[in-house]
Parts: structure tokens; sequence; C-alpha cells
């Protein structure tokens, strides 16, 4: 132990399961005072809360399926359309310089006023929730397919022509690949902002969902069951960016990984 | 053979450039305009290798780019074996200076692209590039990724991409600039045999003169840019098969490189002379 900083693997594990440890420690130290308590929950009671929704009661399963499905809904929907709009205005000039102001207005524009609005359009069910979600998603991977697109190689899309590819081949064999490392870039921040669109939605108007079990807790100041709400979303927002890096590792397999010129 | 070229050029030239000009609108002065090329006229045989030698930014990229069809000139004809070109020129192959291969593609799926974009079946395509790729020396290395392999077999990647579709024009856009000395002389000497086994014609764009000579039947000399224009012709009588480094010691050889680089230098010294300025 005479580098206890090497960052090998292993004791990088380690280490960083020894930080969550000590910061849970510190909380449930502190929370000896009830001041304390009363803002920032107990870690135990937390704790027994998680076990109680997932085990005891198992009375979560219907709000986090729903929050879940409006947050995979949304990030579906949110992508294919970020990925069909920022193809087609990227390689449309015309069409892209006519909307040019409006994009930008839209994207400027603070999207989660629109909630209320979409809560009037859709109801109260999941579909409101699904519509802030993808207006927060779809631009992220717009501009980033944009972008891809209109910085393909044209020395790629030249040999491409001279090898006989016609518009279709282009399209899918150049442009579609080169937007698509871009959309992965964008999509880790799309996964965490479809979970924050969806939450949201329910936190202003809902019957169901995790957001609505912490603005129900909330209303009691109940701050022990909020924590555990937070918790959760966490938990399975890190599983879906997992998910995606996984996706991401087997379908950019092609691209040079910084570690790969390291030497062994 | 070189002779002859000259007299079928003006029936049945597999690539004539005719009066080519083009003209650009400048981006830096408004409503500036730039001719890179002037007036330019150039023939290519059916099985003739032509090499264009000219100073650096004389526009001969720009040529290259009208005999494929990507750039359209701004007056001037191109005729492909007889016939007008319109778009995309679909008998010609082009190998590009720069990095032309798709990132995503393993060297097989590169080399086979050109046959999967002309609706040949898969497996076939693959078959069929699998043999290229064996043929530029590169068998074994079918599932690299272009990251993954050297400047060398990236070129050699190319090659085979570019010849699987036995293109009748082979366009060649200084290939082997990027190549360190004993790679390029190699590479070299396979198109040579490639080429002297399908005897397709060829217009291989080059600033290195000892390139120029020791491949082509003909050498013709660029002006420096702008509005370049040809200023030279030579025919290089050297015997074939030839081998790039053993034909640089035969006295034919430095004779003409002394007659071409008479008339070469100067364009060269004025290229400079404006690169500096810029």
């Amino acid at each position: 132990m005479s580098k206890p900083f090497k960052p090998g693997t292993a004791s990088l594990r380690l280490w960083q399961l020894l930080l969550l440890v000590a910061i849970v420690l510190v909380w449930h130290f502190a929370s000896y005072s009830p001041k304390i308590a009363f803002f920032f929950g107990q870690p135990l009671e937390v704790s027994q809360r998680i076990w109680a929704w997932f085990v005891t009661d198992g009375s979560i399963y219907r709000h986090l399926w729903i929050t879940l499905a409006e947050t995979m809904l949304a990030f579906f929907i949110g992508t294919v359309a970020g990925m069909a709009c920022g193809l087609w205005l990227g390689l449309s000039p015309m069409a892209s310089a006519i909307l040019d102001p409006y994009i930008k207005a839209a994207n400027s524009m603070p999207r989660v006023i629109l909630a209320p609005i979409f809560g009037m359009w859709f109801g109260l069910g999941i579909w409101s929730k699904v519509a802030l979600a993808v207006t927060l998603v779809f631009f992220i991977v717009f501009f980033n397919v944009y972008q891809g697109v209109r910085e393909v190689s044209p020395t790629l899309l030249d040999n491409a022509r001279m090898l006989g590819a016609g518009r279709r081949q282009l399209l899918r064999h150049v442009y579609l690949p080169s937007a698509t490392s871009w959309v992965f870039s964008s999509l880790h921040t799309s996964v965490g902002l479809a979970f924050v669109g969806a939450v949201v939605g329910e936190y202003l108007g809902s019957a169901a969902g995790v957001g609505y079990l912490i603005l129900q807790a909330e209303g009691t100041l109940d701050v022990n069951t909020v924590f555990a709400g937070i918790v959760v979303l966490t938990a399975f927002a890190l599983a879906l960016d997992g998910l995606v890096g996984v996706i991401e590792r087997r379908l950019m397999r092609w691209q040079p990984k910084a570690s790969e010129t390291e030497q062994l | 053979m070189a002779d002859g070229s000259i007299q079928t050029a003006a029936s049945e030239a597999a690539l004539s450039l005719d009066g080519i000009t083009c003209t650009f609108v400048s981006r830096d002065a408004a409503g500036g305009r730039y001719t890179a090329v002037r007036d330019t006229t150039l023939t290519v045989a059916p099985g003739e290798f032509v090499s264009v030698v000219g100073p650096t930014g004389c526009g001969k990229s720009t040529l290259l780019n009208v005999a494929a069809g990507l750039l359209s000139p701004t007056e001037g004809r191109v005729r492909v074996f007889g016939q007008p070109l319109a778009g995309i020129n679909a008998r010609a192959g082009y190998m590009f200076q720069g990095e032309a291969l798709l990132p995503w593609r393993s060297a097989l799926d590169n080399v086979a692209a050109g046959l999967e974009f002309a609706g040949v079946d898969r497996e076939q395509a693959r078959e069929s590039a699998r043999q290229w790729l064996r043929r530029v020396g590169l068998g074994g290395f079918e599932d690299r990724y272009p990251h993954q392999m050297s400047g060398g077999m990236r070129k050699r990647a190319m090659l085979a991409q570019t010849l699987i579709r036995d293109p009748d024009i082979i366009l060649m856009d200084e290939p082997f600039s990027a190549l360190d000395i004993q790679t390029r002389q190699l590479m070299e000497n396979e198109v040579l045999d490639l080429w002297m086994a399908k005897r397709k014609a060829v217009l291989f764009i080059t600033h290195d003169l000892d390139e120029a000579i020791a491949m082509s039947d003909r050498v013709v000399v660029l002006s420096a840019g702008p509005a370049t224009r040809p200023i030279g012709e030579f025919n290089i009588d050297l015997p074939r098969p030839r081998d790039v480094a053993e034909v640089r010691m035969q006295p034919r050889f430095v004779e003409l490189h002394a007659a071409i680089w008479s008339v070469l230098r100067e364009e060269v010294l004025k290229g400079y002379a404006q690169q500096k300025r810029a």
C-alpha cells in the first residue's frame, strides 16, 4: 500500500464504495440531532421505507412501473423524432435556414412551463408526462444529429458517391452511422432528462408515479419517504444509463477507444 | 504505345477534358473570383497511365474532381469514352488523398462497399472483397477497423476498394503522399503490377516528379495557380515492366527528369513564392 491511489479497477471500486459508506455514516450520525433528522431524514428510516416499498408491502411497483414507462416512452419517442428531424434538417439546408429561428426559440424556451398545457391537452394520465419529457429529450438528440450530419467528412461522401452510392445508400451507409456516434454521446444526457421530465410532470399533477409518491410525502413533511423516492429514482436512472452504455459499446465497436493506444 | 495514344485520343479517348475552366467565388473578398483551372485540355487514352505534376496548391485536385464528375466545370466539356459526362463518372474509380474509408466498416466491408452499392449479393461481394484484400497484401486483416490499421494498410484497403468495381478509368489523387518512402515504393510497384495486368486508363496526380516519371506513359506539367493550365507534356519512353526503385538509376530517367524539371522548376518557385505571401 505504498501507492494507495493507484487507479486499478478493483481498488478504484473499493475506494468508491468506501466513499459511499463514509457519506452514509456521516449522514447517520448527524441525524441523531432531531433538527437534522427533520430536514435530512435518517438513513435507517430511508432504507426501511425502501425495504417496505419493495419487499414487505410491495406498494412501489405500480408507481415505479408508471414512471419507468413514461421515461422509456419519452426516451424512445424523443430519440426517434430527434434523429428524424436532425437528419432531415441536416440534409436540407433550405428547410434548416427557414426553421432556424424557430428551433432556437423552442430550444431556449423554459420547456417545463409547458407541463400545465400538456396537462390540459393530454389529461393527468401518463401522456402529459411523456409529452413533457419528449420536449426535453428531443432537442438534445436533434442538435447532436444535426451537427453529426453536417460534419460528415466530404471525402467520405465523395468516396461513397464514387463507389456508386445513391441518395438512399448515402443516408443508410454514411449519414446514419456518422450521426449515430453523435446520438450516443447525447443519449446519456437524454436518459437523465427523460427521467426529469417524467418526474417533474408527475410532480405537477398526477395520480400515480414515483414523483406523485414524493409529492404526497412532502405534503405530510415525511422527509424519509422523499429521500427514499430520490434514492430509488437515482438507482433506476443509473441502471438505464448503464443499459445505454452497454448498447453503445456493442454498436460503436468501430470507434477508437482511448485505452486502446495505452500500453498493456 | 506513347505515340499511338495521341492519335487514338482524338477518336476514342477514355477520358477527355476539353477547355476546362473552373472559377470559384472567393470567400475572402466579397464578389471576388478565383480561377483554379483555366482552359485546360487533357486526354487519357484507354490503357494509358498519365501523371499530372505541378506545384502544391495549383488545382490538380480540382481537375481530378472534374474528371470524376464531383465538380462540374464552369466552362468546357468532359467526355468519357466519347460520351459527354453528366453527374458522377460511373466508369471511374477514385482513390482519394485523405482518409476515405468508412470508419464504421471493417476492412472487408469497406472493400465490399462498391459491390454492395451496385446491388451485388452480400456474400458474393464479401468473397470478392476477401480476394482483393489478399491481392493488396491485407489477407488476415479483414476484421480490422480503419483506426486499427497503419497508414499504409489503409491505403492498400483504399486501393482494393477502388479497384474491386473494375473501373475503366482510375483517378488517383496523390495517393501515397502520406506514406514513408519505403512503403511508398512498395505500393507504387504493386499499383504498377495491378495496372499491367488490367491496363486501365489512369490519371495520376502527384507533386513528386520521380514518382510521376517512374510510373507513367506520359507526364503533364501544370503551371502554378491561380488559373492553372498545362505547360508541358512529356512521353516517358522507359521500357516496362518497371521497378520504381531501379528505374531511377537509368540514364534515360535522369535525362527525362532534367528535361521536365527545367519546366517545372520555375512553377514550383512561383507557387512557393505565392504560398509565402499568403
